[in-house]
């Protein structure tokens, strides 16, 4: 039988969020990419919640969209419902969140990918990676046997490696919704000394909506107006006649139904072995681990505009059948609720993310790539941004050009790499707020004008794009600098409009920028006492707000990132012989063996590297430059 | 968080305590010459080290860096450089890169006066703007900067290395101590206040921290408190700050009055040869050795009658309390009794050096009998006990080395430990008290609760370094542990 043998630029293994973030950065840089998928019905399907966004998700995502990525533009054509989440806190929580229609979501990214030129969708399971003497990548083996010469491979495999489902006593060694699991890869990548990992997350049951009784729940609508998350789509578009979620909670007799079935749970029982979030436990979960709470929200939230299938928010659980059945139908207005689709708990293979550098690129196999679930993270958004950002470099890459970097200070993209390759996780990884230091500086609305440029250099925004970027960031630079200056007396017009803003009126005179800082006030609220104010774009008009209102505190991390990149900057080389510096301890030696880390400040976040280990790094560093400095 | 720490400028007591008392504050990096001349007045007042030549020795004084908005108001009167702030008369070096042991702009102040000089110098250039340096920083630069050769390098690795393990083993012995366990419970509180703040913004559909805003604001007014608090008995170590405190203990006429007046130089307590004369509680603060001595008399303790001798026993009980050191004198003319056994059940929790007052009569107790005694009363067998005598005037040269190995670890050299870390966790816990200011001040104005945690987070990492913490990921552990998060 004649083997099918084919070249190609890129190979991208898996079509979620990150494959398809990866396939599509490759091609419209120009790369011959092709997609694998065990199923092209399925591309960029969402098999858990109905949501792109959330708290730090959403910044996430915008920053996608700054990149060029296709994450936003997909989601502001197919959501259901919008949020801005913490619209009361300061600019740096502020998180967009939407519903999003499932079907409508998959069935935009897939015409997306098909539309796109030099992508080709193959619908196949890769078993096999090929690689030559040296151990560089060279191309991979399909289950039919057909080999792909390649320049590089990404993979996104997500939950599908020797992936099994668990619900209760019924094991399905599928992937997630039934789909195929992809068998192979696991042991091809054991066999060149990649080190597996097994974590496992779980999804509530999918109801009937029409069996739903909602006027026992409280409805939850959208924002209005809706803000977009492209920064490339108008705010026109996307004011939508928005759907409802509802929201009720678990009761006594839930909590009961769950405690009286425990030794039927596979987690309580051992017949689960991966290690679960933390952030996102099941019903069971919370239940045992927060015994002195007597109720837990649940969100009933719609799936698409197409169906009647309902999200059961809140409630994921690996029970067997009969006790879901039984522990749903105790929440207010799911008395008489069918399940269509049963909750259940999926465990799969993953790697280690140490194993990659710094542009998700193996450092045993070079030419190979990995992004999203299979590097040990949760969510949708932070698979597209690796996805995306594997997907850039590695086309920079053979395309002979520098890679993207994106530092802890400038992107949540930024954290989120650095966080999966320098730190032990023990749990699939989602992003927070809080794990961003410069989180002030990190913003949701500012995506933009921290990442536009990278995007730009890295050849996926169009000109007219980054004209327009430029543009905006000189309207803001101006304002900014004409607020500073102008000054306020303290006449009746004046202190009219600080009594209607509830405000202390002004006893000399103040300039517009004190008074802007003042907790009551804004930009917004004193344009009436600000005759000479230019007419600028809203979102030009926010970014003044904000650099403003926080000047202080924005300056003061601007310090710290000034600090921080000092030792971002003293490179560690790649080619360091751990073994060979002096008085290191132990286990700070095994820590740095393991991470390779590439800057003196990655080293610093690993755990169990203390400051005297670092000390004595930079002096060997020392020794070693001048070392080479004499021979040279 | 770790930050390359290169290019600043760093002090630090760089020579070890000595019988003449002689210190030397080293400040080496690029602002060391600005840093002196803010804390440093020539006689005439007039001279800058900035304009003086490379490789000079000037004579002067020490004074306070001016304080916020005070420009020389320090009030130095004309040559003689007396004055109220004046600290120390020293010996200024100034030595300008890149000949100088770190290859930087090196400064040293060399002063006379003993500890508490020598500490107070430093402060005053911390002050001034330098940081504490850490242990074998400076030749960690002079190696950094190309001064010192690889196998010197390699000695430094292990210094460094060395110095950390005693770190280690500094933050081990002080698990019990009250900075530690104080520290650890503050930052246990800020933890879990940082956790709560950030699990509501993290789910701000299912938490919310509104409600808990007012309890929040009173406990960051606690801690700040609770700081200050510390930050004034951490001041460079109450010990070298205040000086270590000594009750002399002892039965009556055991020699107690003039063991005081051969320390103290001169006869100031009544010494007499009727037992009990010494009815009151007498205080001196003296300095010996480089170490500053707060000496208490005691009344000699023996149950009685007599009305005042009974209050002044009572003082003696309290000094002995208070004290951080009990000089137990016994008298080797008479013999040992239960009085002696009651007062060694009194001292039992406390340092402890046996002063064996030598007889010119005849000897009825020896050095074997005491130390068979002190062992019998628990107290280990390792407590000095001394030979004195208060007449003859000798003993007292092993009485200040006992005193010294009892407290500064007599196998490690006095600065390093004891000043330099105390000047660090001074810096740290002045570091985080400014990082709740501002957190206070964010309250103040009424920011929202985002802006808390960035500030109560670098304040927890600032005492994280006093206990040798790694902070890591223990906010967001704290989350999860504390908080049901997640739909």
């Amino acid at each position: 039988m004649a083997r099918v043998e084919e070249w190609t630029d890129v190979i991208v293994v898996g079509a979620g969020h990150a494959g398809c973030e990866a396939a599509l950065s490759c091609a419209r840089l120009g790369l011959s990419t092709v997609i694998f998928t065990v199923s092209a019905d399925s591309i960029a399907m969402m098999p858990c919640n109905p949501h792109i966004g959330g708290s730090s998700k959403g910044h996430l995502v915008r920053e996608i969209d700054a990149l060029g990525g296709e994450m936003g533009k997909c989601i502001d054509h197919t959501f259901l419902q919008s949020k801005m989440l913490n619209r009361s806190k300061g600019p740096a929580v502020h998180s967009l969140r939407a519903q999003a229609d499932k079907d409508a979501y998959s069935m935009r990214m897939r015409q997306t990918l098909q539309n796109q030129e030099h992508l080709t969708i193959r619908q196949m399971e890769v078993d096999e990676i090929l690689t030559d003497a040296s151990g560089k990548l060279t191309g991979v083996k399909t289950d039919s046997g057909a080999i792909w010469h390649c320049k590089a491979a990404i993979l996104c495999t997500g939950t599908y490696l020797n992936a099994r489902c668990i619900c209760g006593d019924m094991v399905t060694y599928t992937g997630p919704n039934g789909l195929q699991s992809a068998t192979h890869l696991t042991d091809s990548l054991m066999r060149h000394g990649i080190g597996m990992k097994r974590f496992k997350t779980g999804t509530p049951c999918r109801m009937d909506g029409k069996t739903i009784d909602y006027s026992k729940m409280i409805p939850q609508t959208g924002d209005v107006p809706v803000v977009p998350f492209s920064f490339e789509t108008d705010p026109k578009d996307v004011q939508i006649d928005q759907a409802v979620v509802w929201l009720t909670h678990t009761t006594e007799e839930t909590h009961d139904i769950i405690r009286r079935n425990l030794d039927r749970s596979p987690l309580y029982s051992g017949k689960i072995s991966g290690v679960g979030p933390r952030y996102c436990p099941s019903i069971e979960d919370k239940v045992v681990r927060f015994a002195e709470r007597k109720s837990h929200q649940v969100f009933v939230e719609p799936q698409g505009r197409n169906t009647n299938e309902m999200y059961i928010d809140g409630m994921s659980s690996s029970m067997p059948e009969d006790v879901q059945i039984e522990m749903y139908r105790s929440v207010p207005g799911l008395e008489h609720a069918n399940i269509v689709r049963n909750a259940y708990a999926i465990e799969y293979d993953c790697i280690d993310a140490r194993q990659l550098n710094r542009t998700l690129e193996f450092r045993a196999i070079p030419g190979l790539y990995a992004a999203g679930q299979m590097n040990g993270s949760s969510g949708y958004e932070e698979a597209a941004a690796q996805g995306l950002y594997a997907g850039i470099n590695a086309a920079l890459k053979i395309m002979g050009k520098a890679s993207l970097l994106i530092e802890r200070s400038e992107g949540y993209i930024g954290v989120l790499v650095d966080d999966l390759i320098t730190k032990e996780s023990t749990e699939p990884y989602r992003m927070m707020t809080s794990r961003a230091e410069y989180r002030l500086l990190l913003r949701q609305d500012n995506a933009d004008l921290r990442l536009t440029e990278k995007g730009f250099q890295a050849g996926l925004i169009s000109e007219e794009r980054y004209q327009s970027f430029l543009k905006k960031k000189g309207q803001i630079e101006e304002e900014t600098a004409r607020v500073r200056h102008v000054m306020i007396g303290a006449c009746e017009k004046v202190q009219d409009c600080l009594k209607r803003c509830g405000s202390d009126p002004l006893s000399t005179s103040a300039s517009l920028a004190e008074l802007i800082r003042r907790p009551e006030l804004d930009y917004f609220c004193l344009s009436e006492i600000d005759p000479n104010r230019p007419d600028l774009p809203v979102q030009v008009q926010e970014e003044v707000n904000i650099e403003i209102k926080y000047e202080g505190y924005i300056r003061r991390q601007e310090k710290q990132v000034a600090q921080f990149e000092k030792a971002e900057r003293t490179l560690i080389p790649d080619e360091l012989d751990y073994a060979q510096v002096p008085s290191l301890r132990t286990e700070a030696r095994q820590k740095l063996m393991k991470v390779r880390p590439s800057s003196i400040g990655q080293a610093s976040r690993i755990m169990g590297v203390n400051p005297a280990d670092l000390s004595v790094l930079l002096i060997y560093l020392k020794k070693m430059r001048g070392e080479r400095n004499s021979e040279g | 968080m770790w930050k390359i720490e290169d290019t600043d400028t760093i002090a630090a007591i760089s020579t070890a305590v000595s019988e003449s008392g002689i210190g030397v504050i080293r400040i080496s990096g690029p602002d060391a010459v600005e840093i002196a001349d803010r804390v440093y007045r020539s006689p005439g007042g007039k001279k800058r080290l900035a304009e003086v030549d490379t490789h000079t020795i000037h004579y002067g004084f020490i004074v306070e860096p001016e304080g916020d908005g005070n420009p020389l108001q320090s009030g130095i009167s004309g040559a003689s450089g007396k004055s109220a702030d004046v600290i120390d008369e020293v010996l200024v070096s100034v030595m300008r890169a890149p000949r100088t042991y770190t290859a930087e702009d090196v400064v040293e102040i060399s002063c006379h006066g003993g500890v508490l000089a020598v500490t107070r110098v430093l402060d005053a250039v911390l002050k001034a703007g330098a940081r504490a340096a850490q242990p074998g920083e400076f030749t960690k630069r002079a190696y950094l900067n190309g001064r010192i050769d690889l196998t010197e390098a390699e000695a430094v690795m292990d210094v460094i290395e060395s110095k950390n393990r005693f770190a280690l083993q500094n933050a081990v012995s002080q698990v019990q101590g009250t900075l530690y366990r104080k520290i650890e419970e503050v930052r246990k509180e800020m933890l879990y206040q940082s956790a709560h703040i950030e699990a509501c913004l993290d789910d701000p559909e299912a938490l919310s921290y509104e409600a808990y805003l007012p309890e929040f604001s009173s406990e960051v007014q606690q801690w700040t408190k609770e700081l200050s608090a510390l930050l004034a008995t951490a001041d460079s170590g109450r010990l070298i700050q205040e000086g270590i405190k000594a009750a002399i203990v002892g039965k009556p006429n055991a020699g107690k009055s003039s063991l005081m007046n051969l320390l103290l130089g001169e006869d100031r307590a009544i010494v007499t040869p009727v037992a009990g004369t010494t009815r009151d509680v007498l205080t001196e603060t003296i300095t010996v050795g480089g170490m500053t001595l707060v000496v208490t008399d005691t009344a000699g303790i023996r149950e009685t009658d007599d009305l005042v001798e009974k209050i002044g026993v009572q003082r003696a009980k309290g000094a002995i309390e208070r004290a951080d050191l009990v000089l137990y004198l016994i008298d080797s003319s008479t013999c040992i009794d239960i009085e002696d056994r009651e007062i060694l059940n009194l001292i039992q929790e406390k340092k402890i050096i046996i002063l064996q007052n030598k007889s010119d009569l005849h000897t009825l107790t020896d050095e074997q009998q005491i130390r068979r005694m002190a062992s019998e009363a628990g107290l280990g067998d390792d407590i000095p006990v001394i030979p004195f005598s208060a007449t003859e005037k000798t003993g007292l040269d092993e009485l200040i080395s006992a005193i010294r190995t009892l407290f500064f670890d007599g196998k490690l050299s006095f600065n390093d430990e004891i000043v330099i870390t105390n000047a660090r966790h001074k810096e740290l816990l002045k570091r985080a008290l400014e990082s709740l200011r501002q957190l206070s001040k964010s309250i103040e104005s009424q920011m929202p609760e985002d802006f808390y945690t960035i500030d109560l987070m670098s304040a927890y990492e600032a005492l994280g370094e006093i206990t040798g913490q790694e902070a890591g990921e223990d906010l967001v552990n704290e989350i999860f542990s504390r908080f049901c998060m997640g739909k």
